[in-house]
C-alpha cells in the first residue's frame, strides 16, 4: 500500500528531496555561490517534473485512503504551477544577482513552495489541503522578507504572514465546523454529508474556507494585503506570487468546491460570484490611481482573480475549464509583463513608477510594442488571446444563468482597460523625461518576447490548452 | 449532573472566559497569563475525553516552552498596548456591531446543529479505545501509518520555517571572534603552555 | 477566366498599394496597369464568346442568414459583357495614360510617393465597378456600388493638400448617400415582397410586383413602382441626374484621369446600370419611368444650359457629362434599355476621350483650367488637337442624316431622341424637345470649347504658352485607341442596339416572336439561343445601312421573354423600339439640325465675332448669372440642407454630446469612478488591522449572505 502511495507521489517526493538535498549540497560547499547552478537546476527539475506528469496520463488515482489524488485537473494545474515557476525562476535570475539577493535558499524555498502547491491542488482531505496550503504559505512568507535589509521587504513579509495567520485562522475555524458536522476531513465524505442538502452550519464552514481561499487568491475583500506584499517583495518574488500560488490557489478553490461541496452548488455560487464582483471592481477602480507599476499588477491581479472566480461560480465542468484556461492565459501574460518590469533599470537602480515608461516607444520600440501586446491582452482587447480567456468565462457565466456576473463583468473589464491602455499612451506619447537604460536582461527579455509572441500566435487554437482543459474539468466536476 | 458533567462545563467555561479576557486585559502581561490558563482549561477538557496524551503535550509544550516563550518576549519588547488599544478603540463600536452580528449568526447555526446523515459511520473511531491500547501508542500508530503524509507535510513545513528564520536572521559577520570548537578541543596542554618552575626571590 | 478578370485588378490594387516599397514604384504601377490589360482582354474575349445565353459562375457564400442566402456571384449576360468592355478599356487606358499625367505633380512635395497609391486607388475602383456589374444579387451590386463611392471620394480627394479637392470629395459622400439610402430602401423592400435579393428571383418576379402593394403610413403604395421609384433615386445619386447632380461638377477637383475613368464612363453610369439590370421590374411600373423620363429630360436640358457659359474646361465635360447621363435615362425610361445602353457605350468612349484630351491640355497648359487663359493651342499640340475634335465631332453627333454612317454620338444620340418621340403622347414630346434642345447647347457648348481652348490667340499666361508642349506617347496612345470607339463603335454595333426586334432580341439573349403569334414563342425559344457573333452582326449593320428607314416601321417581331430572361426585358406591348425606327424624316432630321444650329452659333460667337458673348452677357445679366451660378443650386441646397444640418449637428454637437453624453460619461469615468478610486486608495491605510478588519467584515458580510439565501 505504502509503495503505490508513494508512486502516486513521486513527483513531490522528488521535489522535496531535490530542494533538501540542494540545501544540504549549499551548506556545505560554497554557499550562495551556488545559487545560481542551483536555480538552474532547479528549473531543470520543475520542467523534468512537469514533462512527467503532464506525460504520465493515466486514470484517477488516489492515495492515503483519499487524502491526496491525482487527477487530470491536478496534473494541468501542476503543470501551470512548475512551468510558470520555472519560467519565474529564469526572467528573475539577473536581478536577483544584480541586486545582491541570490542566496541558495531562495530557488529551494520556491521548490519547497511549489511542493506546496501540488499538494494543494491534489488535495483530497482538508489536512492535507491544510497542510499544502501552510507549506505554500510559510515559504512565501519567507522569500517575501528576502531582502531582509529593506524595511519595505520586512514589512510585506510580515504582514502578508500576519494576515496569512488570519486566514488561515479562518480557514481552519471552517474545516473544524465542517469536521464537525460531516464527521470527517475527507473530501468524499463531505461530499456524502452534503447531500441533499447541507445543514447552515456546514454552509458556515463552508463560508469561512472560502474566506480563507479568498485571501490566498487574493479576491475582495480580502485582497488588502496584495498591493503592499507585491510592491514590497523583490520583483521576481513578486512576479511569482503573482502567478503560481494564484493558479494552486485556484485550483484548491475548485478541488474544495467540487470535490467536498460539488452537491450544492447552489449554496456557494452566489458567494463566488459576489467575490468575483467585488474583485474584479475594486481591482479595476483601484488600479486607476496607482503609480507604482508593481502596485498596479498587484490590482490587475485582483481583477484577473475575479473573472476566474467568475468561472468558478458557474459551478459546472464548462466553468472549471474556462477557469483553467482563464489562470494559464493569465500567468503566461504575467510572465511577459514581470519580465519587463524586471527590467526597468535607470542609472543601474531598479525602477517601477508608471512614468518611468514615457516614450519608450521611440527608444526601445520592439519591447514597447511587446509590452503593448501584453497590456491589450491583459485588457482582454480582441483577437489577442487574453480576450479569449475572458470570453471563456464569460460564456460559461452565461451558460450557467449568471447573466448579471456576465455583464458586470464585461463593465469591469471596460473600466479595467483604462490603466492598461493608460500605460501603452505613456509607452507610445508620453513626454520623455528621464529615459530608462537599455536592457541588458536578456532572459526577461525573452520572456518578454515570448510570453508577447504567444498572445499573438495563440491566438489560432490557443496552443490546444482548451482542450486539455477541458479534459482537465471532466475528471474533477462529476 | 455528575462529576463528569460538572467538570466540563467548568472547564468550557474557563476556556471561553480565559479567551475573552486574553483579548480584553490591559496589561499584555495579563493577557498571556489568561492565556496559559485557557490552555490549562483545554488540558482539562481533553484529559476528560481520554486523551491524556494530547493533554500533556498541551501543557508541556504551550504552556511551558509557547506561553512562557510569549510572556519574555511582551517583557522585553516594552511595546505600548496602551496606545495601539486607543487607537483601536474608535473601532470598537463598528467592531462590536460586526462582531455581534457574526455572533447571532453563529449561534442561528450552531441552535439548529444537527449531525448529517450517516455522522457516525463517517466518524468511526480513530484510535482503538483505551483498554485495547495504550493512548500514546495509538496516536503513534496512526500518526505514522494513516497520517503518514501529513505528518511529513508537516516536517517539510518545519523544515521551511527553520530555513525561513536562518535567511531571515543568520548574518555571517567577519568582525567577531567565534568559538572553534575543535580548535579547541585539538589544543594539546603540551605545545599550549609552558610550565616554568620560578624560583622564590628570583622572578623572571 | 471571368474569375481572373474580376480579380485581376484588386490583385493589382494589393500589390500596387501595399508592396511598392518592395518592388519599386514604377514596377507597381506596371505590374497595376499590365493586369489591367489582361483584365481588358479576358473583357473583350468574354464579349465576343458571349452567345447570349445568362450564365453565372460561383465564387462562394457571403451570407446565408434565415431566407437570406447570398453568393459571391460572377453573372455574365449581354448587358454586363458590354459593361464589362466599358469598364475595363477605359480604366486600361487610364492606367496608361496616368503614367505621363502623373509623373509630375505640383501639388506632392519634392520625393513624396503618390503614384503607387494613385494606381492602387483606379485598380480598386475598377475591381469594385466590375463587382457592381457582374453582380448576381443586390448585395454584391451593392458592395460594388459603395465600392465605387469609396474609391470615388479617396480619388477626388487625392490632391490632400487642396482644401477644395477634401470639400469636394466629402460632397460626392454624402451627396452619394442620401441616392444611397433610397437604394438600399429598395433592396429592403424587394427583399421583404420577394424573399430574396437575388436576381435569378426578383427579376422574374416583375409582373408580380406590380400587383404587389405595400403600405406605408397608411397609404397603400404599388409595389413594383415604389420599388422602381427607390431604385431610381438611388440612380440618381451615383449618376448624377438632376437635384442630386451637385456633386460631379465638384468632383473635377480629382485629377484629369480620374475624371474620365469615374466621372465620365464608369461610376456615373453605374445608375444607368441600375436600371437597365432592373428593367424586368420597371417594365411593370409605368410611374417610375415616367418619373425617370421626366428627370432624365430635365437633367440633358438643365445640365446643357449649364454646360454653355462655364468656363473651366473639366466643368464644361462635367455638365456635359451630366447632360449625357440624362439621355441615357430617357431612353431607359421610355423601355428601350439597349438604346440606353447604346449610348451608355458610346458615350464611354467619347466622353472618356474629351476628358483625357482636356487632361492633355491641362497637362501641356502647366495645371492651368481656365479655358479663358488658353486660346490657338492648335499648333502647338496638334495630337491632342486631333483627339478633341474627333471627340467633339462625336458627342456632337456629327454623320450623314438618315443613313448609318456617323460618329457614334450621332447614331446612339439620334437613337435616344427617336425613341422618346415614339414614346409618344405628352411626355415623350416633352422628352423629344428637351432633348433637342440639349443636343443643340452640346453643339454650342463644346464648340465653344474647341474654339476657346485651341483657335484664337493665345490669352493669359505668356509663360505657360511658351511652354505648352504635347504630351508624352502614353498619354497619346490612349487618345488613339479612344478615338477608334468613339468614330466606329457606333457603327459597328448599330444594329445589335437599336436594330430591329429580333436583332437586338438575339443580341441580348431575350426570346421573341412575330407579332400575333406572341403565343408560338417555343419555336422560336431555340433560335434565341443561336450564337450572335460580332462580325456577324457588323456585316448585318452593312446589310442594313443600305435599306430604307421605313423598312423598320414594319413591325415583324416583339418581345416575347419572361422577365428575368436575357440581359434586359422589354414587355411584348412595349413597341418603342419598333416605333421609333418608323418615326417621320424631320425627327431624324431634328438632332442633326439642332447640332448645326449649335455648331454655327458658336463659330459666330468665338470666331467670327468673339466680342459677341460678353455683349450677350452684359445685356442679359441676370440670365448669364443664373447659368454661370448653376441654376443657384449650391446656394440653394446650402441654405435649405447644409446650413440647418450644421446648426442642428452643432446642436447635437454642443448639446447632445457636449453636455449629456461627455457629462455623463466623463461625469462616470472622471468624478465617480476617481472617487472609488480614492476611497479605494484610503482604504489601503497600510496599517493591518485596518487590512484584518476588512477581512472580518467581508467574513460578516459573507456569512449574512450565506444565512440570508440558506433555506431560501
Amino acid at each position: 500500500m505504502l509503495a503505490s502511495d508513494l508512486s502516486i507521489l513521486l513527483p513531490e517526493i522528488i521535489l522535496a528531496v531535490f530542494a533538501m538535498l540542494g540545501l544540504i549540497t549549499a551548506v556545505y560547499t560554497s554557499k550562495d555561490g551556488l545559487a545560481p547552478v542551483l536555480v538552474w537546476l532547479t528549473v531543470a527539475v520543475f520542467v523534468g517534473v512537469a514533462a512527467m506528469i503532464g506525460l504520465s496520463g493515466g486514470p484517477t488515482q488516489s492515495a492515503f485512503g483519499g487524502m491526496f489524488i491525482d487527477d487530470g485537473f491536478s496534473r494541468f494545474a501542476k503543470v501551470v504551477i512548475l512551468l510558470s515557476a520555472a519560467a519565474i525562476l529564469l526572467v528573475g535570475q539577473e536581478f536577483m544577482v544584480r541586486d545582491d539577493l541570490m542566496r541558495f535558499e531562495y530557488p529551494m524555498l520556491i521548490t519547497l513552495a511549489a511542493v506546496g502547491m501540488m499538494v494543494m491542488v491534489s488535495a483530497g482531505d482538508l489536512m492535507t489541503l491544510y497542510m499544502g496550503l501552510e507549506l505554500q504559505s510559510l515559504s512565501l512568507y519567507v522569500v517575501a522578507a528576502l531582502r531582509r535589509d529593506s524595511a519595505r521587504s520586512t514589512e510585506a513579509g510580515l504582514k502578508y504572514f500576519v494576515l496569512g495567520a488570519l486566514s488561515s485562522g479562518l480557514l481552519l475555524y471552517g474545516a473544524s465546523l465542517t469536521y464537525g458536522f460531516a464527521g470527517t476531513t475527507l473530501f468524499s465524505g463531505i461530499f456524502e454529508a452534503a447531500e441533499g442538502g447541507a445543514s447552515l452550519g456546514l454552509v458556515f464552514g463552508l463560508v469561512f474556507m472560502i474566506a480563507g481561499l479568498a485571501f490566498k487568491v487574493s479576491a475582495a475583500p480580502f485582497h488588502m494585503w496584495t498591493p503592499d506584499v507585491y510592491e514590497g517583495s523583490p520583483t521576481p518574488v513578486t512576479a511569482f506570487f503573482a502567478t503560481a500560488p494564484k493558479v494552486a490557489a485556484m485550483g484548491l478553490f475548485a478541488r474544495l468546491a467540487h470535490d467536498a461541496f460539488g452537491g450544492v452548488v447552489g449554496d456557494w455560487q452566489q458567494i463566488v460570484a459576489l467575490l468575483a464582483v467585488f474583485s474584479m471592481f475594486l481591482g479595476a477602480i483601484a488600479a486607476i490611481g496607482q503609480t507604482d507599476i508593481k502596485r498596479l499588477m498587484a490590482y490587475s491581479s485582483i481583477t484577473h482573480m475575479g473573472f476566474a472566480l467568475m468561472g468558478l461560480a458557474a459551478g459546472d465542468e464548462q466553468g472549471v475549464s474556462a477557469m483553467l484556461i482563464y489562470m494559464a492565459i493569465y500567468v503566461t501574460m504575467n510572465i511577459g509583463t514581470f519580465a519587463f518590469i524586471l527590467s526597468m533599470t535607470r542609472d543601474g537602480r531598479h525602477v517601477t513608477n508608471i512614468s518611468a515608461l514615457n516614450g519608450l516607444s521611440s527608444r526601445e520600440p520592439v519591447k514597447a510594442l511587446a509590452l503593448l501586446v501584453l497590456m491589450f491582452s491583459l485588457a482582454g482587447v480582441p483577437p489577442l488571446v487574453g480576450f479569449f480567456g475572458k470570453y471563456a468565462v464569460l460564456v460559461a457565466a452565461v451558460n450557467a444563468g449568471l447573466n448579471w456576473l456576465a455583464i458586470l463583468g464585461v463593465i469591469a473589464s471596460v473600466i479595467g482597460a483604462f490603466y492598461y491602455i493608460r500605460i501603452v499612451y505613456f509607452m507610445y506619447f508620453g513626454e520623455e523625461r528621464e529615459p530608462l537604460d537599455p536592457s541588458g536582461n536578456r532572459l526577461a527579455m525573452v520572456g518578454l518576447m515570448t510570453a508577447a509572441a504567444i498572445m499573438l500566435l495563440g491566438v489560432f487554437n490557443l496552443f490546444g490548452i482548451d482542450d486539455l482543459a477541458m479534459a482537465a474539468a471532466a475528471t474533477l466536476v462529476n | 449532573m455528575g462529576v463528569v458533567d460538572f467538570t466540563f462545563y467548568l472547564f468550557s467555561l474557563t476556556t471561553v472566559l480565559a479567551g475573552l479576557f486574553v483579548v480584553v486585559a490591559r496589561n499584555p502581561v495579563h493577557s498571556v497569563l489568561w492565556l496559559i490558563l485557557a490552555f490549562l482549561s483545554t488540558a482539562g477538557l481533553f484529559v476528560l475525553i481520554g486523551a491524556e496524551f494530547v493533554a500533556m503535550l498541551l501543557i508541556i509544550v504551550y504552556v511551558g516552552a509557547v506561553a512562557v516563550l510569549f510572556l519574555f518576549v511582551v517583557m522585553m519588547l516594552d511595546v505600548d498596548f496602551a496606545e495601539l488599544k486607543a487607537e483601536m478603540a474608535k473601532y470598537v463600536p463598528l467592531a462590536g456591531l460586526i462582531g455581534v452580528v457574526i455572533l447571532i449568526q453563529l449561534s442561528m447555526a450552531f441552535g439548529s446543529w444537527q449531525f448529517s446523515e450517516g455522522f457516525d459511520g463517517r466518524l468511526g473511531n480513530p484510535t482503538p479505545a483505551l483498554s485495547e491500547m495504550h493512548n500514546t501508542e495509538a496516536l503513534g500508530a496512526i500518526l505514522y501509518d494513516r497520517y503518514f503524509l501529513l505528518f511529513q507535510l508537516a516536517g517539510l513545513i518545519l523544515l521551511v520555517a527553520m530555513i525561513g528564520a536562518i535567511v531571515l536572521t543568520l548574518r555571517h559577520r567577519t568582525d567577531i571572534k567565534r568559538q572553534n570548537v575543535l580548535a579547541q578541543m585539538y589544543r594539546d596542554p603540551a605545545k599550549a603552555m609552558e610550565l616554568k618552575d620560578v624560583k622564590p626571590g628570583q622572578g623572571l | 477566366m471571368e474569375t481572373i478578370l474580376l480579380f485581376a485588378p484588386l490583385v493589382g490594387a494589393i500589390i500596387c498599394g501595399f508592396s511598392w516599397r518592395l518592388i519599386g514604384e514604377q514596377a507597381a504601377c506596371v505590374v497595376s496597369t499590365g493586369l489591367l490589360f489582361l483584365s481588358m482582354a479576358l473583357s473583350w474575349i468574354v464579349f465576343f464568346a458571349f452567345d447570349g445565353e445568362t450564365y453565372t459562375r460561383d465564387l462562394f457564400t457571403w451570407i446565408a442568414s434565415g431566407s437570406l442566402d447570398t453568393s459571391w456571384q460572377v453573372r455574365i449576360d449581354r448587358l454586363t459583357a458590354t459593361m464589362l468592355i466599358v469598364i475595363t478599356s477605359v480604366s486600361a487606358l487610364v492606367h496608361l495614360y496616368s503614367f505621363g499625367y502623373m509623373a509630375h505633380d505640383e501639388h506632392f512635395r519634392e520625393g513624396e510617393s503618390y503614384r503607387p497609391r494613385f494606381f492602387a486607388y483606379l485598380s480598386f475602383f475598377t475591381f469594385a465597378m466590375l463587382m457592381l456589374v457582374t453582380a448576381d444579387n443586390l448585395l454584391q451590386l451593392f458592395f460594388g456600388w459603395e465600392g465605387v463611392g469609396v474609391a470615388s471620394y479617396l480619388l477626388i480627394g487625392f490632391y490632400f493638400r487642396k482644401p477644395t479637392a477634401g470639400a469636394a470629395a466629402i460632397k460626392a459622400f454624402v451627396v452619394n448617400r442620401v441616392g444611397d439610402f433610397a437604394f438600399l430602401l429598395g433592396i429592403f423592400a424587394l427583399f421583404k415582397l420577394t424573399d430574396s435579393i437575388n436576381f435569378d428571383v426578383i427579376l422574374a418576379m416583375g409582373p408580380e410586383l406590380a400587383e404587389m402593394t405595400i403600405s406605408f403610413l397608411g397609404y397603400e403604395l404599388n409595389a413594383a413602382n415604389t420599388i422602381g421609384m427607390l431604385l431610381f433615386f438611388g440612380a440618381m445619386g451615383k449618376s448624377a441626374q438632376l437635384f442630386l447632380h451637385t456633386w460631379l461638377p465638384d468632383a473635377m477637383e480629382g485629377p484629369t484621369p480620374v475624371s474620365a475613368l469615374i466621372h465620365a464612363a464608369t461610376m456615373v453610369t453605374a445608375g444607368v446600370f441600375l436600371v437597365i439590370r432592373m428593367s424586368p421590374v420597371l417594365e411593370y411600373a409605368p410611374y417610375a419611368t415616367n418619373f425617370i423620363v421626366i428627370i432624365g429630360a430635365a437633367t440633358a436640358f438643365f445640365a446643357a444650359t449649364v454646360g454653355l457659359v462655364q468656363n473651366d474646361i473639366k466643368r464644361v465635360i462635367a455638365y456635359s457629362t451630366c447632360s449625357q447621363l440624362g439621355y441615357m435615362f430617357v431612353a431607359a425610361g421610355v423601355g428601350v434599355y439597349s438604346v440606353a445602353l447604346f449610348h451608355l457605350f458610346t458615350h464611354a468612349f467619347f466622353k472618356a476621350m474629351l476628358f483625357l484630351g482636356a487632361g492633355s491640355v491641362i497637362h501641356a497648359m502647366h495645371h492651368e483650367q481656365d479655358m479663358r487663359n488658353y486660346g490657338g493651342l492648335r499648333k502647338k499640340i496638334p495630337l491632342t488637337f486631333a483627339a478633341m475634335l474627333i471627340g467633339t465631332l462625336a458627342i456632337t453627333g456629327v454623320g450623314i442624316p438618315l443613313t448609318y454612317i456617323g460618329f457614334a454620338g450621332f447614331l446612339s444620340k439620334d437613337a435616344v431622341i427617336e425613341s422618346a418621340f415614339a414614346f409618344g403622347g405628352g411626355l415623350g414630346l416633352y422628352a423629344f424637345w428637351a432633348l433637342v434642345i440639349a443636343a443643340c447647347f452640346t453643339s454650342f457648348y463644346s464648340w465653344r470649347l474647341m474654339y476657346l481652348t485651341f483657335f484664337g490667340t493665345p490669352r493669359g499666361d505668356r509663360h505657360a504658352h511658351d511652354h505648352a508642349h504635347e504630351s508624352p506617347m502614353t498619354m497619346l496612345i490612349p487618345l488613339g485607341a479612344l478615338a477608334l470607339g468613339a468614330v466606329f463603335s457606333g457603327m459597328i454595333w448599330y444594329n445589335s442596339f437599336f436594330g430591329s426586334v429580333d436583332q437586338v432580341g438575339r443580341f441580348f439573349g431575350v426570346e421573341y416572336a412575330e407579332e400575333g403569334e406572341v403565343g408560338a414563342e417555343e419555336a422560336h425559344a431555340e433560335e434565341a439561343g443561336d450564337p450572335v457573333i460580332e462580325g456577324a452582326a457588323a456585316e448585318e449593320a452593312g446589310d442594313y445601312a443600305g435599306e430604307d428607314a421605313g423598312g423598320y416601321g414594319e413591325a415583324h417581331y416583339v418581345f416575347t421573354g419572361a422577365p428575368g430572361d436575357g440581359a434586359i426585358h422589354i414587355a411584348p406591348d412595349n413597341n418603342v423600339l419598333n416605333d421609333a425606327h418608323a418615326v417621320s424624316t424631320w425627327v431624324k432630321l431634328a438632332p442633326f439640325i439642332a447640332m448645326l444650329i449649335g455648331f454655327g452659333t458658336a463659330t459666330l460667337f468665338y470666331i467670327v465675332n468673339p466680342s459677341l458673348p460678353r455683349r450677350l452677357a452684359e445685356t442679359n445679366r441676370p440670365a448669364y448669372l443664373f447659368l454661370l451660378n448653376k441654376w443657384y443650386f449650391d446656394e440653394i441646397y446650402n441654405w435649405l440642407f447644409v446650413i440647418p444640418a450644421g446648426w442642428l449637428g452643432r446642436l447635437f454637437w454642443r448639446r447632445g454630446d457636449g453636455n449629456i453624453i461627455d457629462g455623463g460619461i466623463n461625469g462616470l469615468a472622471m468624478g465617480i469612478i476617481p472617487w472609488f478610486t480614492r476611497m479605494a486608495g484610503r482604504a489601503q491605510s497600510g496599517y493591518l488591522f485596518h487590512y484584518a478588519f476588512a477581512m472580518v467584515l467581508g467574513i460578516a458580510l459573507l456569512i449574512t449572505i450565506a444565512t440570508l439565501s440558506f433555506g431560501g
